[in-house]
């Protein structure tokens, strides 16, 4: 495949560093920026682990008694209360994201006041969920 | 020497018309999966996770198995959608990102199919 009109050796022109690294200080925004994609790559795991719970249970009651276990498990509960974590988190700040495509809430005080309103919010979420699923 | 006509080179790299539309689905998934998953994550809450019969006796009732194929095929599309950005944005080479976009697609595709498939089989049987 021939691409027209490539130059020969690429210039050397500086690059802009990535956000996280030695040369910008941690910022919130960039960190729940980066904790966007994190919980997005975590749920897309999730997303399959949640198919396969359907298959097993489709599958019939033998199926479902071998997994089952795992789930009532510490470390099933514990990875259960992560996921709940992960995909409240993603809801809350994608939401933030849909209203910045709005073109609002775009300036520095605001973006940072919904950032930290996304923390509480999806930890709350998160309490009042595995409240009502102890509950029983 | 080439063969090809000059108009046969510059055909095909120009835009491909559909620049933003990427951006607008992985949006109208967004939209679309707020209210599906605030319904799931309450009703998986309320839910005996450990009871079989309890939890296939819930996918089962039409309007949880309609819910549960809408939410698995946004959230697949969505995920799809994302993990194409993550992919584009941090494998460099143009081999393997063109592998792990095929992995990615296949993998959300085979879920959304087989998650779809076994709520329907509960519901329909």
């Amino acid at each position: 495949m021939s691409t027209p009109a490539t130059p020969k050796a690429a210039p050397q022109r500086p690059l802009s560093p990535f956000m996280i690294g030695p040369y910008y200080k941690p910022q919130m925004t960039s960190m729940l920026s980066i904790t966007h994609r994190l919980t997005g790559l975590a749920l897309s795991f999730g997303v399959m682990l949640f198919v396969l719970w359907f298959v097993c249970l489709a599958a019939g009651p033998d199926c479902y008694a071998k997994i089952a276990p795992h789930l009532a498990a510490w470390y099933g509960q514990a990875v259960l209360v992560a996921f709940t974590w992960a995909l409240l988190y993603h809801f809350c700040n994608g939401i933030r994201h849909l209203v910045w495509d709005l073109g609002k809430a775009l300036d520095m005080p605001t973006a940072e006041k919904a950032g930290i309103a996304v923390i509480i919010v999806s930890i709350v979420l998160t309490a009042s969920v595995w409240a009502l699923a102890l509950s029983h | 020497m080439s063969y090809r006509s000059p108009l046969g080179h510059a055909r095909g790299l120009g835009s491909a018309k559909q620049g933003t539309h990427h951006f607008w689905v992985q949006r109208v998934t967004a939209v679309a999966l707020i209210p599906l998953t605030l319904w799931l994550v309450f009703s998986l809450a309320k839910l005996p996770l450990a009871n079989f019969e309890a939890v296939h006796w819930w996918v089962a009732a039409p309007s949880v198995a309609v819910a549960l194929v809408l939410f698995i095929a946004a959230a697949c599309y969505h995920s799809t959608l994302g993990v194409q950005v993550v992919i584009e944005d941090y494998v460099a080479g143009e081999g393997s990102k063109i592998v792990l976009l095929l992995l990615s697609k296949f993998a959300h595709t085979i879920a959304a199919v087989a998650g779809i498939f076994a709520v329907l089989k509960i519901a329909l049987t």
